[in-house]
């Protein structure tokens, strides 16, 4: 994957769901459209969550990926 | 935030595809709005409220909670101990007492043991609290629509209720809104 430039990332690691969805559209808020948002979570079922807050939202999720315990999602704004 | 992370026991299952996501989004497809009926105040169902409301602002779908009955109480200010205007009122509020932050369990209470162990296991496994869930509603423009009648019924006023809620309204409201584009849940 190309690498892109991150405006803000958002720390949701260690918080339980719906904290790191609410927290992402949160951040999201503030960033200009076409902004590249990275978000750190925990929450295993964070995976499937971000896939439907994209779905929903029509932002873009960009990447994805693990590192340990640690999930990694980038987003794009709308 | 501190960023401890759970362990977890090591899973075996595979992981299965997100519900739907191999299915394009439609962009004509307009998202319907959300409408909360929180009837209740018992804590867990109260939590069920705040998660699903703040998760649905999350996700940019326009959500109202009408509040009705025990799920007045929880909009209550946390320092109120005692409201209503005569001795019925005033004893009702004193036998629950009001406020997001005292809410008790339909079952399991045990006299507040059940709720201070709901509490303990919350902040172990760092799920926010009804009250955090609700200010971040309120941040992300969820409606708080108390009911009046139930208000008047309760002795409630205005300034005894939190900060931010919409005008009082009644059930033409609640059907009015169900009627057209709102996905009823009632809670």
């Amino acid at each position: 994957m190309e690498t892109v430039e991150i405006t803000q990332t958002v720390d949701a690691k260690g918080l339980a769901c719906p904290m790191p969805i609410v927290r992402t559209a949160q951040a999201m808020k503030v960033v200009e459209s076409g902004a590249h948002v990275e978000v750190l979570a925990t929450d295993p079922g964070s995976t499937k969550d971000f896939v439907a807050w994209c779905r929903s939202t029509g932002n873009e999720l960009v990447d994805q990926s693990t590192d340990g315990a640690v999930f990694r999602f980038v987003i794009r704004r709308k | 935030m501190s960023a401890t992370v759970l362990e977890r026991p090591a899973d075996p299952i595979e992981p299965i595809p997100a519900p739907m996501a191999d299915v394009p989004a439609d962009p004509q497809v307009k998202p319907k709005d959300i409408l909360i009926i929180n009837y209740s105040g018992d804590l867990e169902k109260v939590w069920a409220t705040m998660i699903l409301a703040s998760t649905s602002a999350a996700m940019g779908v326009k959500t109202r909670v009408f509040v009705t009955f025990w799920g007045l109480q929880v909009f209550v200010r946390d320092d109120r101990r005692i409201t209503g205007e005569n001795w019925m009122q005033k004893m009702m509020s004193a036998m629950q007492r009001p406020g997001v932050s005292h809410r008790k369990l339909s079952k399991m209470d045990f006299f507040g043991m059940g709720p201070w162990m709901m509490r303990k296991l919350a902040a172990r496994y760092h799920v926010a609290s009804p009250k955090e869930l609700l200010e971040a509603a309120q941040e992300m423009g969820v409606e708080f629509i108390p009911c009046q009648m139930t208000m008047d019924m309760f002795g409630l006023k205005r300034s005894d209720m939190i900060d931010g809620m919409s005008e009082p309204a009644g059930a033409a409201t609640v059907i009015g809104l169900m009627t057209e584009d709102s996905v009823p849940l009632f809670i």
